[in-house]
């Protein structure tokens, strides 16, 4: 069930990005950044983390968690430190991403050559 | 030489094509005109470390090929006419490093081979060089990694996307000699019609192909039965669907002679996953050097108007909003006997 | 060689250049581009996308099944397995053909990240590591990291405005 919960959700997130390459004519970069600024506002919103519990991989996995980790971090430091936890927090719940693709990049750089 | 009407040049003395050099990369050799080339790579990276060493592999390989098969060497080519697409030029720049030939560096986007062309056409017919060569390359991976993503990037092109052609082709010019000869050519304007989507360049460009077409024949007062064929360089599906359309709202009877498109010759639509077509100076260059100069050695073609096409953007220039001016430069070949 | 041929009389011969207006031909050009096939496109997309989510919903659950991870901590893991795999993919040169057919199936999911990542890490190797690799890694995801930070950050201010209570914070 959960998988199923997950394909469901994971595709229609992917689908909308489709309608925006498609209709909206937005190359993919644009795209993204439309979908994370979403997440962000979505979790904003407090709709973002009912999502996670209903699809797990389908609503964690699509860029627009990233939006939503990163306000989540936001406003975890905001609740613990005040106003200046908006600054530090940020980073704390997406590092594991944004490590993991800059070491795992920088290594591929280092074993595998472009086949065009 | 003489000058006709605004922009266009008759050539008298009829420079002779002595000899092409066109060679390609895997993806090409297997296309329909495989056969034509003189050399296919079998790999992307023709044994060199970076992409952008491969593109200049390449414009050496194809000037050193066609100097060879007109049995003249190197230091006897006066001048050397070329240009490629990437920033400054660096494929050509290198290679004439290499040649070690005066270069004179031309930068016409995708209409690059036509621009070098008639370039070399008038050095010769004006007895500035009894021998001249244009050259010009491209190369998919470079092209890709400078206008657009890195070459393992996801993205997904739209149908209205051309795929560069990994390729060079030269033409080695002399004042006489046997060969298809150049007769006349014509210096496109920039022409640009506020066409702003680097995917869709074929639209961007066909009204500069047209205006070029158009100038052409009423600079030399000639119409299109006077040639058995016109070829624009990389139109593809979309431009060269609106270049017909263009033509019909002018009342120009194109239908009189054929018109064809280099951008829709070079591969199978069928096997080949290119969208609308071929791109890349080497496009033209290939096609005309390669496939078209056979046809015409074989009898099949005796006079061809040859218009190579090219879209002036920036990466800068485009991610400023701005729109692509384009260019389109026209020469005219015949076989013949100088 | 070619005749200097008069054209026939009576017949208005064409200019010298294209009497359309830009506006014309623009509007011209639009009709002329072949339509993409927005509806198949959208179920590739859903399709990939949906596997992709259903392969992290499965390694999440190897990661609490085997590896005795909780539930709210199973999502680093996962994303890092994720972003691996893509990469490996990326570097094999597999990524981008599958991304031709999948579009935003491959683009959206985390996986699509880390492919922009990599592939710009790979493809500017060549002009070394400082300057390539570390200085170009972000070419294609900046914008992502960027915006989303940003948007993260008015997102909060927004939200702390509607909870003032917060300000000082010690929740």
């Amino acid at each position: 069930m959960d998988l199923v919960r997950a394909f469901l959700v994971g595709g229609a997130i992917c689908l909308v990005g489709q309608l925006l390459m498609d209709v909206f004519k937005m190359t993919a970069p644009y795209a993204m950044t439309a979908l994370v600024v979403s997440g962000a506002v979505l979790d904003g919103l407090g709709w973002y983390d009912p999502l996670i519990d209903f699809a797990g991989a389908g609503a964690t996995v699509p860029i627009t968690s990233f939006g939503n980790a990163l306000f989540h971090g936001a406003l975890q430091e905001l609740e613990r430190y005040g106003w200046i936890g908006i600054i530090t927090g940020m980073f704390e719940v997406t590092s594991a991403g944004i490590s993991a693709a800059i070491i795992f990049s920088f290594l591929a750089a280092l074993v595998f050559r472009p086949k065009g | 030489m003489q000058l006709m009407g605004r922009q266009s040049w008759l050539f008298d003395r009829r420079p002779v094509i002595l000899a092409t050099g066109t060679v390609v990369g895997p993806f090409e050799g297997q296309g329909p005109l495989a056969a034509d080339f003189d050399h296919v790579h079998d790999e992307l990276s023709i044994g060199q470390d970076s992409w952008e060493k491969a593109e200049r592999a390449l414009f050496e390989e194809a000037a050193q090929l066609a100097a060879k098969k007109a049995g003249i060497a190197m230091d006897q080519v006066r001048f050397l006419v070329g240009g490629d697409l990437m920033n400054q030029i660096i494929s050509s720049t290198f290679a004439a490093r290499t040649l070690a030939v005066p270069f004179i560096g031309v930068f016409g986007a995708c209409s690059t081979s036509m621009l070098s062309l008639a370039t070399a056409a008038m050095l010769v017919d004006a007895g500035g060089a009894p021998y001249a060569m244009a050259v010009t390359c491209s190369h998919n991976a470079t092209a890709e990694k400078q206008f657009r993503y890195p070459t393992e990037y996801g993205s997904q092109k739209p149908p209205t996307a051309q795929f560069t052609v990994t390729g060079a082709g030269a033409a080695l010019l002399g004042r006489s000699g046997s060969g298809p000869v150049i007769t006349a050519a014509t210096i496109g304007k920039i022409v640009d019609f506020g066409v702003k989507d680097p995917f869709n360049m074929g639209a961007a460009m066909a009204p500069a192909a047209v205006d070029t077409i158009l100038a052409h024949m009423n600079d030399l007062n000639r119409s299109p039965d006077d040639y058995d064929l016109i070829v624009t360089g990389d139109l593809s599906k979309v431009g060269h669907r609106l270049a017909l359309e263009l033509f019909a709202r002018e009342g120009f009877p194109i239908d009189k002679t054929v018109y064809s498109d280099c951008g829709m010759m070079i591969y199978d639509y069928e096997k080949q996953n290119v969208q609308a077509g071929a791109s890349g100076c080497a496009c033209s260059a290939v096609v005309t050097y390669g496939h078209l100069l056979n046809r015409m050695k074989k009898g099949e073609l005796k006079r061809i108007l040859v218009v190579a096409t090219g879209a002036l953007l920036s990466t800068i220039s485009y991610q400023q909003g701005e729109s692509i001016p384009c260019i389109a430069h026209a020469v005219a070949i015949e076989s013949g006997v100088n | 060689m070619a005749q200097n041929r008069k054209k026939p009389p009576g017949k208005k011969p064409p200019g010298r250049g294209v009497s359309l207006s830009p506006e014309e031909y623009r509007t011209l050009a639009k009709q002329a581009e072949p339509k993409r096939n927005a509806f198949a496109n959208a179920v590739r997309a859903f399709l990939v996308g949906g596997l992709i989510c259903v392969i992290g919903q499965l390694v999440q659950t190897v990661y609490i099944e085997w590896f005795g991870f909780e539930k709210k901590e199973a999502g680093n893991p996962t994303v890092a397995t994720m972003i691996l795999l893509s990469v490996l993919l990326t570097g094999f040169g597999v990524y981008d053909k599958i991304a031709q057919w999948a579009g935003a199936g491959t683009a959206v999911p985390v996986t699509g990240f880390a492919n922009s990542m990599a592939s710009a890490a790979i493809e500017h190797r060549s002009e070394g590591f400082v300057l390539g690799v570390g200085g170009k890694m972000f070419k294609v995801a900046g914008p992502v990291i960027v915006f989303g930070t940003v948007a993260a950050f008015l997102v909060a201010i927004v939200y702390m405005m509607f909870h003032p209570e917060l300000i000082k914070g010690g929740k």
